[in-house]
């Protein structure tokens, strides 16, 4: 283990760290906004709507998401739009990771009690009301771990994006493991800043999902 | 620059190859992860500290870090170390060992999961420590994990794809070679995602049948 050398490369290892969190927060809430429209789509009245957002889970869910990246990224100046590799990095990864948590969201929703939306409506309140303030308020506290999840699934999906030359974390090590040939150095250090990052969210959901419990 | 469906046929033979060392790499890691996440389990729960620390280790720093940044590890590392492996077999072993440590996670809690009369029962009756997880145990607890390691095998298809960076020639390689020469990325690309959501599709209804099998063998 060659301590030295990373001492030497570490500080632009926490730079590349940066570019990951802010490739994750930003990807998050694209992620957040895709998902929340998929699952409306998925559970409107309307036929067109639901085939629309069974289509976008489907097709996001069952093909890789590097290719999806590839696509935003070196497919996109094809159809006239030009994207840099950080724009398409959020763009690809955000409406990949939506259509996950677009079936987490419609999960916690339809696990809410029938009774609670039949007695809603018996009292009068309209079917948006209803979903207002009698379902979300309850499916929004048993979405916050499965959402969790699909987060800290969606901070290690980040990495792909060194495919497209992000400078990010694991570009920053793929490139010194090739100036360097030192593999695990390069690989524990990254990975210790992933694992961080990783923890650090972590804490912050389990907070979250305890507070909601609370009130 | 506009859209041209029409030179993707003439490349059909390439995207198809592709295709084919795509599904040998999922079988090859899909069946690695099985086999690597059985014994993972049963190391981290029954093994000897020397063992068992190490495997916990492990599974904390592959569930931590990106997949990505482990096939760099493996394909890398083993070269430094002095083996020199085909990227097609370090592909397969990168895929494999990341799976099976999510493999593991579930197979060590459906293990535990298992009725402790079982345990007993099978004691009772003659069979040594290793024949009673061997053949009372383990099947139990391999059984009842198979619709969520089912998941694990369409991410791991699906994750294939990362292979391409350390130069598998499997179909995202593919489509980029084809790539290189027409210089039509959205096509190319396009296709390759519609043959990836073929085989998806083909594994999902694969999976579903074993499931229905296990089900009504019960």
């Amino acid at each position: 283990m060659d301590f030295e050398l990373i001492l030497r490369v570490y500080p632009f290892f926490l730079e590349a760290a940066w570019v990951t969190i802010e490739l994750s927060v930003l990807t998050t809430i694209l992620g957040l906004i895709c998902g929340a429209l998929g699952a409306a789509a998925r559970m409107s009245r309307s036929a067109i709507l639901r085939a629309i957002g069974a289509t976008y889970v489907s097709i996001f869910r069952g093909t890789p998401a590097l290719i999806q990246l590839f696509i935003f990224y070196f497919g996109g100046p094809q159809i006239g739009i030009q994207l840099d590799a950080f724009e398409a990095g959020v763009i690809g990864l955000g409406v990949n990771i939506g259509a996950y948590m677009a079936e987490t969201m419609r999960g916690a929703i339809q696990s809410v009690d029938k009774g609670q939306t039949e007695a809603a409506r018996t009292l009068g309140m309209s079917r948006w009301e209803t979903m207002r303030k009698v379902v979300l308020p309850q499916a929004m506290r048993m979405m916050i771990r499965p959402l969790g999840v699909n987060i800290n699934a969606l901070i290690k999906g980040t990495a792909l994006v060194a495919a497209i030359s992000v400078i990010e974390l694991t570009y920053t090590a793929q490139r010194y493991i090739g100036s360097t040939y030192k593999p695990f150095e390069m690989f524990l250090l990254s990975g210790a800043l992933y694992m961080i990052i990783i923890y650090v969210v972590g804490q912050g959901i389990n907070w979250l999902d305890r507070k909601a419990r609370i009130t | 620059m506009g859209l041209d469906f029409s030179v993707v046929p003439s490349y059909f033979g390439v995207l198809l190859q592709g295709m084919g060392w795509t599904i040998a790499i999922t079988i090859g890691a899909g069946l690695l992860s099985f086999f690597g996440g059985i014994i993972f389990a049963v190391a981290a729960l029954y093994g000897h500290w020397v063992i068992r620390l190490p495997m916990r280790g492990f599974a904390w720093l592959f569930m931590g870090t990106p997949l990505l940044l482990q096939l760099f590890l493996i394909y890398f590392g083993l070269i430094q170390i002095g083996i020199d492996l085909p990227a097609f077999v370090a592909g397969v072993i990168g895929l494999g060992l990341h799976f099976a440590v999510y493999n593991s996670e579930l197979i060590q809690a459906s293990i535990l999961a298992v009725d402790k009369g079982q345990y007993e029962g099978a004691r009772t009756l003659g069979l040594s420590r290793g024949q009673t997880l061997r053949r009372i145990i383990i099947p139990q607890a391999v059984r009842a994990v198979i619709p969520p390691m089912g998941n694990n095998m369409i991410a791991l298809l699906k994750d294939s794809a990362l292979v391409s960076v350390i130069g598998v020639m499997e179909l995202t390689l593919a489509a980029q070679q084809a790539i290189s020469r027409t210089y039509r990325p959205f096509e190319f690309y396009l296709a390759a995602a519609f043959c990836y959501y073929i085989i998806n599709l083909a594994l999902e209804a694969g999976l579903r049948r074993l499931e229905r099998r296990i089900a009504a063998s019960r």
